[in-house]
């Protein structure tokens, strides 16, 4: 390897960003990513410690020290080949992976002082190869001719389409909707994931050969068992959690209420902040989002894009249990959204003709910390109150789509409609491999594409074995 | 994309279009009851419209659209050859009509379009259909003819007597109902209304006193019709119901109309601005 000196800087390197007063008012990206020389100063922060702790933190195993190493060298094609080796949506993760827990909370430079900014660098590199006008097309491998399908075309999805495919297998993708993506898509917003990325690294997908079939909702167009008879030897169910939950408390059917998944799906993607798009939404005021987690920030800095005065996070516990990543919270911080932590909503008002006009709370106190050693929130008697809203989004999580789990023999579920599988994504019924939050229940897109990789590895191996 | 295989205006006022649409996927498993979704182009709007009929052979699904706001104004433009972005379904659940004998079938307007299928499903399973076709006048009504070969009673009414009776579809259904009675005839042992959401409240209450169930197709705002969004949320019995999943029928007796009508307004000063500024030079037809 180049003998070159670490960089000993106990700071990351600074990323730049949209003025925060600024991007409050636009759709483009908050943020805009290194230049290769600054790409190539953070990655000489890597220690290339023997053991390689990072890699530990990956749900997907990118040789994290590998491409920094081509990085630092400014190799960044070789980086980029290093990465796609086991991921297949870096310029995504790049950006919305949780680095802080995951694979940054495992380096050794953030004993003392920051971690190594991984996500920024696989950012850089993912960003920099689409950039790359004369850069080679992706090569489709040799197919093995057996057939995959893969229900779903979110991260679980795509990963395990992507691994499947480079292994020779023949896949074809079901997606409901009529773009590709899934939660990449209808819940991550433009100015956080542009949607242009997205549709990027799908395009490398179906140039290896993934096929995909939009508008196809398997358990009602197709049924599982229909997939087999046209020929698939293994399914993948990668469906996500797409019902929302909802608080159930009086004034929840007003006119104002919307789930997370409504307002933002409007507006990523049918594009409602557009004019020239046909989806309307409401020109509103003041806004309540009810929840604090990545949806719950999303939620928010959405409303205040689409023109709202004042956006509200309400949220039962306090500050230090807020679930959004910490940079989530401090951009929506940034950008104006105001935090009524400690509050738990408990009826929604309205007027005569059935419009929002507020959000009464009940003060919450911190008690006991919990099974989970959360501090638990506990009402303060006579303490509700009414903040003025016109607006309020439920974003306190979603659970698994019961259209499979309606129309699919053999198959068992947890409590919650998550449907049962193992850590390779193996279900109760033979050939049938389930992954993503339609297991899980609402978790993050790279646990996601960790189960999509997984569920890759066992479905090539349950092929081998029939042979 | 998916071709428009034929395209039929169903009225003289030219209010209410029939497009067969090549969709083998929606054509697969599609049955009266159900709906799809269609969004014109990369600009479009998902809405839902209800399956109006299905050949399983050709891979077709029949939808018949009244031009009422920016997007089935602009649908209407789209000519028999053409192709429309996304036609995806079929979504929600079937009518049941297991173990029923006698029902009254009741279409309001545009609502005959999504009756007429129920309709003949029953009549095929040799269930007694009663049918009565309600609308405003004489140059909107749809399925004079095919209406007759699906019941084995018609009754057609418009509010002003310029075609079939004169009168509201609830006057005759109440009529049917007596003279059952009256007559010492086997009762309705259903009644199924699809019309405007007036209409179906005013027939609920028609029913209600004697204790006939009745279930009502409802068509709420909706974004992407698969228990996703939740905004096509309807109060049944007290608890919240997503139409596109647990819908689109509902036991009329239970549903909320006074939520189900504030609901389906919520969108009507976007939804009238909109259709002010569809393109007078190409009169709606967008990129092409």
């Amino acid at each position: 390897m180049a003998n070159l000196k670490v960089n000993m800087s106990l700071t990351k390197n600074e990323m730049p960003e949209q003025d925060p007063v600024v991007r409050a008012g636009n759709f483009d990206e908050v943020a805009l990513g290194y230049d290769a020389e600054t790409a190539m100063k953070e990655a000489a922060r890597c220690l290339d410690c023997k053991n390689s702790p990072c890699r530990t933190g990956c749900p997907v195993s990118v040789k994290i020290p590998r491409f920094l190493e081509k990085v630092r060298e400014g190799d960044f094609d070789a980086a980029y080949h290093i990465i796609t080796s086991t991921n297949s949506l870096p310029a995504v993760c790049g950006r919305v992976c949780p680095q802080e827990k995951q694979c940054e909370s495992k380096c050794v430079r953030g004993i003392k002082g920051e971690s190594v900014g991984i996500g920024r660098l696989e950012r850089f590199v993912a960003d920099y190869h689409m950039a790359k006008a004369d850069k080679p097309e992706p090569v489709a491998p040799q197919s093995n001719s057996h057939r995959i399908a893969v229900i779903g075309s979110g991260p679980a999805g795509l990963t395990c389409a992507g691994d499947l495919c480079k292994m020779g297998y023949d896949v074809t993708i079901f997606e409901a909707f009529h773009k590709s993506g899934g939660v990449l898509v209808y819940g991550i917003p433009q100015f956080r994931l542009p949607k242009e990325i997205v549709a990027a690294e799908i395009e490398n997908l179906t140039k290896m050969g993934v096929k995909i079939v939009n508008n196809a909702i398997i358990g009602k167009s197709i049924t599982v068992d229909e997939l087999f008879e046209d020929g698939f030897e293994a399914v993948f169910i990668g469906s996500g959690a797409g019902l929302p939950q909802f608080l159930h408390i009086p004034g929840e059917n007003l006119l104002g209420v919307y789930s997370a998944n409504e307002l933002l799906t409007r507006t990523n993607l049918m594009k409602a902040y557009r004019d020239d798009y046909d989806t309307p939404i409401k020109h509103f005021h003041n806004v309540a989002v009810v929840g604090a987690g990545n949806v719950a920030m999303d939620a928010a800095r959405v409303s205040k894009r689409l023109g709202a005065e004042h956006v509200y996070i309400v949220y039962r516990r306090g500050a230090d249990e807020l679930p959004a990543r910490k940079e989530e919270v401090e951009h929506a911080e940034a950008e104006g959204i105001e935090f009524k932590l400690l509050n738990n909503p408990c009826a929604i008002h309205g007027d005569e003709d059935g419009h929002v006009t507020g959000i009464e709370c009940i003060r919450q106190e911190l008690g006991e910390p919990d099974e989970k050693g959360r501090r638990k929130p506990v009402p303060v008697p006579d303490s509700n109150w009414v903040l003025d809203v016109d607006t309020v989004v439920i974003a306190i999580g979603t659970s698994p789509n019961p259209l499979i789990r309606n129309t699919t023999e053999g198959l068992t579920f947890t409590r919650k409609g998550g449907i049962e599988a193992d850590e390779g994504g193996v279900t109760a019924r033979p050939g049938v491999f389930a992954g993503g939050d339609a297991v899980t229940g609402s978790a993050t897109v790279i646990l996601a594409m960790g189960a999509g990789k997984a569920g890759a590895r066992s479905i090539d191996e349950f092929i081998k074995s029939k042979k | 994309m998916y071709k428009v295989v034929t395209k039929r205006y169903l009225n003289d006022a030219k209010s209410i279009c029939l497009f067969e649409i090549e969709a083998p996927l929606v054509a697969r498993h599609a049955r009266a009851g159900q709906f799809v979704i269609f969004r014109l182009d990369e600009q479009g709007e998902r809405v839902p419209v209800s399956v109006a009929g299905y050949d399983r052979e050709k891979g077709t699904v029949t939808v018949m659209v009244q031009a009422a706001g920016k997007t089935t104004k602009m649908l209407h433009t789209v000519e028999q050859g053409d192709y429309i972005s996304d036609f995806v379904g079929p979504l929600g659940k079937a009518t049941e009509m297991e173990g029923l004998k006698k029902v009254c079938v009741v279409g309001g307007g545009v609502g005959c379009a999504i009756a007429y299928p129920i309709a003949k499903e029953m009549h095929e399973k040799g269930i007694n259909v009663t049918f009565i076709g309600g609308f405003r006048s004489a140059d909107i009504v749809i399925l004079k003819e095919e209406l007759k070969t699906v019941s084995d009673k018609l009754i057609m009414c418009t509010d002003d007597g310029t075609y079939g009776e004169k009168g509201f579809t609830t006057v005759f259904l109440k009529n049917e109902i007596e003279a059952n009675i009256k007559e010492n005839q086997p009762q309705f042992d259903r009644v199924i209304a699809i019309g405007p959401d007036i209409m179906m409240k005013f027939l609920a209450d028609v029913t209600r006193p004697y204790g006939i169930k009745t279930i009502i197709s409802l068509d709420p705002i909706m974004v992407d019709g698969t228990g996703m969004c939740g905004c096509c949320r309807v109060i049944v019995g007290g608890e919240t119901k997503f139409a596109c999943v647990d819908g689109p029928d509902f036991d009329a007796h239970e549903v909320d109309f006074d939520s189900l009508l504030k609901r389906a307004a919520f969108y009507k000063d976007e939804q009238d601005e909109a259709a002010k500024h569809i393109c007078k030079i190409t009169g709606g037809k967008r990129n092409g």
